[in-house]
């Protein structure tokens, strides 16, 4: 098992780079330079302290040999300094050191995605079992409708309305940001209360997106799952329909549903820049919008390879749970 | 069982879908009011009005005007040129790559197959959305730019496809029958195999039109998408946003158009699939 992992893990740096180098050259082909930006902002600059600056960061070089540069870099976690006008560390930015854990950047979007991920689990799971067990029923009828209708849904349509409703009409719910403008006068459960208010819009529009297709695929894949012969024998031994379906079919059924999950990562961390501009979550999401806007170059890299360690990283996990839920792949290992 | 046979039953199969037949009713109806958008619309896109408005729908302006007086209806008709074109475009490009990529690795197995098979799994565990955004901001937001883009991260799943089908179809009797009459490789792979690989290929180019129109109103709804004053559906949507709380209107009819026609891909691309898969024919089985 352990020999497996540290084999995932060391795959994972080919792909890390793969990944990088790709997005890297992206960048660095695009037409215009970084520094026309940094040129423009400043009247003052000669060409000269142009052309002393373009040495600075390497890009008189070739791309790959930039990119040698980059790398050699962020193997010491440096990701330079951002272009706008703060200057800041790059690394900085994104977790700033200075606010409390659940105001950084990372943080934020890393938290949206995680709550949401468990949201979606906890909502697509039983859906498709109760939809595979009560199979054209009418409520297995209602599913299949919502959720052909859930897939075609633009979810920041879908934020629209919900802010509409709730935010405006009803006037339940905060439609942007983290927290209210007098969060700081507030007792301790009535921050904890604001936290989760502001929350409760931003994580249903993010799970929205995948939950349709997982409860589908939780669906089809239960309903292989209890067409084999040891459901068959488990229920001729008597055993209650509850053991059954919890107990011997679910495992086997969960199993496809752990690759969906893995693979639905890059969505949701995508997903993260629309949700984010939308609510106006100060997220890594929002920061690479305003970040790409801008030409923030060591920005940008950094944002998309975190967000590629963040996607690996969840694959990692998906075939964790795997091998967790399967035993024939821990006897494989 | 002659050709004409076939057709005829799938498409026997096809019109008994009741929901397929719905959506090609709806890809169809899109296409005219594309085609036909300026005798349709009854404004013109880009008149602006400012007597009237943000007025709210009302006999005049069917479904309102925006924030310039502009007619809500008639930049939705003319918006479904941008949708219809990015979704084909962007689909034809990625299907071809798909198919290129896909045909290689599976006909030639080895090492193109693994460094394809390598690509396509890099290519799958990007945020795609980070890097089309990242590249439309910095090439510039033209239709075409768009179009290519989504193009360009979109084809993995039409390459996996279409490798699948390579891998089986290439032991088949008549590949090889191709080759002792002497056919060369390309010969073999693009007359003899993808022919035969076609019928999954366009059900999945159906559905990946659908995931394309999402990708382009949420591009323009972030506003980096075609850019305003051309209508997308996507654009009239971000109005929508900015006037949340006076114009519901500009919220609700836009998206409404981008959910039908989202749903009328799927349901035209599921119907296809059911009436192509040979499995399904139950009743020609018989």
């Amino acid at each position: 098992m352990l020999k497996y992992l540290l084999k995932r893990i060391l795959e994972m740096i080919p792909t890390l780079i793969g990944i990088t180098l790709i997005s890297f050259t992206i960048i660095h082909l695009a037409p215009g330079k970084p520094t026309d930006i940094l040129a423009d902002f400043n009247p003052k600059m000669t060409p000269e302290a142009r052309e002393r600056l373009e040495k600075y960061y390497g890009l008189d070089k070739p791309v790959i040999v930039q990119y040698g540069m980059w790398l050699k870099r962020i193997v010491r976690l440096d990701f330079g300094e951002s272009f706008s006008s703060d200057r800041r560390p790059v690394m900085q930015k994104i977790w700033d050191k200075k606010q409390p854990l659940i105001d950084r950047r990372l943080f934020v979007t890393f938290m949206i995605n995680v709550i949401s991920m468990i949201v979606i689990l906890l909502i697509s799971i039983p859906i498709g079992i109760t939809s595979a067990t009560h199979r054209n029923s009418l409520y297995d009828k209602i599913m299949t409708t919502t959720v052909f209708v859930g897939f075609a849904m633009p979810s920041f349509w879908l934020a629209l309305l919900l802010m509409m409703f709730f935010g405006i009409y009803l006037g339940w719910l905060p439609i942007s940001g983290l927290k209210s403008m007098n969060y700081k006068t507030l007792s301790f459960a009535g921050q904890v209360f604001d936290r989760v208010s502001h929350l409760v819009l931003p994580v249903f529009i993010a799970s929205f997106g995948s939950l349709a297709g997982d409860s589908r695929y939780m669906r089809s894949s239960m309903l292989e799952v209890i067409r084999q012969d040891y459901i068959t024998v488990a229920r001729a031994k008597g055993l209650p329909e509850r053991i059954v379906i919890y107990r011997h079919a679910l495992r086997n059924a969960l199993l496809p549903l752990i690759t969906l999950i893995g693979l639905s990562i890059p969505g949701l961390i995508g997903g993260s820049v629309i949700l984010e501009s939308i609510f106006g979550i100060p997220g890594m999401g929002q920061l690479l919008f305003m970040s790409v806007m801008t030409r923030d170059y060591p920005m940008i890299m950094c944002i998309l390879t975190i967000g590629a360690i963040l996607t690996l990283l969840g694959n990692l996990l998906a075939d964790i749970g795997y091998m967790l839920a399967d035993p024939r792949i821990r006897a494989q290992q | 069982m002659n050709r004409h046979s076939l057709t005829a039953i799938i498409w026997k199969r096809f019109l008994k879908n009741r929901l397929a037949v719905a959506g090609g009713i709806v890809v169809a109806a899109l296409v005219l009011l594309a085609v036909f958008a300026p005798f349709i619309a009854p404004y013109s896109p880009n008149d602006i009005d400012r007597r009237h408005i943000l007025e709210p729908p009302g006999s005049r302006h069917l479904l309102g005007t925006d924030d310039l007086g502009r007619d809500v209806l008639s930049r939705m008709i003319w918006g479904a040129r941008i949708s219809l074109a990015v979704g084909f475009v962007a689909v034809g490009i990625a299907t071809c790559i798909g198919i290129v990529f896909g045909a290689f690795a599976g006909y030639y197995g080895g090492w193109a197959d693994r460094i394809i098979t390598r690509f396509i799994d890099i290519m799958l565990t990007i945020p795609t959305f980070f890097l089309i955004l990242t590249v439309i901001a910095f090439i510039g937001s033209s239709i075409w730019n768009i179009m290519v883009v989504i193009g360009l991260t979109s084809w993995m799943g039409v390459a996996r496809l279409v490798r699948a089908e390579f891998l089986t179809l290439k032991e088949r009797d008549y590949v090889l029958a191709a080759r002792a009459l002497g056919a060369g490789n390309m010969r073999i792979i693009f007359r003899h195999i993808m022919i035969n690989s076609m019928a999954p290929v366009l059900v999945s180019s159906v559905l990946g039109i659908a995931g394309a129109v999402l990708l382009e109103s949420s591009l323009s709804f972030l506003g980096i998408g075609v850019q305003p004053p051309t209508p997308t559906w996507g654009n009239i949507l971000t109005l929508g946003k900015d006037n949340i709380e006076i114009a519901w209107w500009l919220s609700v009819f836009p998206g409404l158009a981008i959910l039908i026609t989202v749903l009328g891909y799927n349901l035209l691309g599921e119907g296809v699939r059911d009436s192509i898969d040979p499995r399904l024919w139950d009743t020609e089985r018989k």
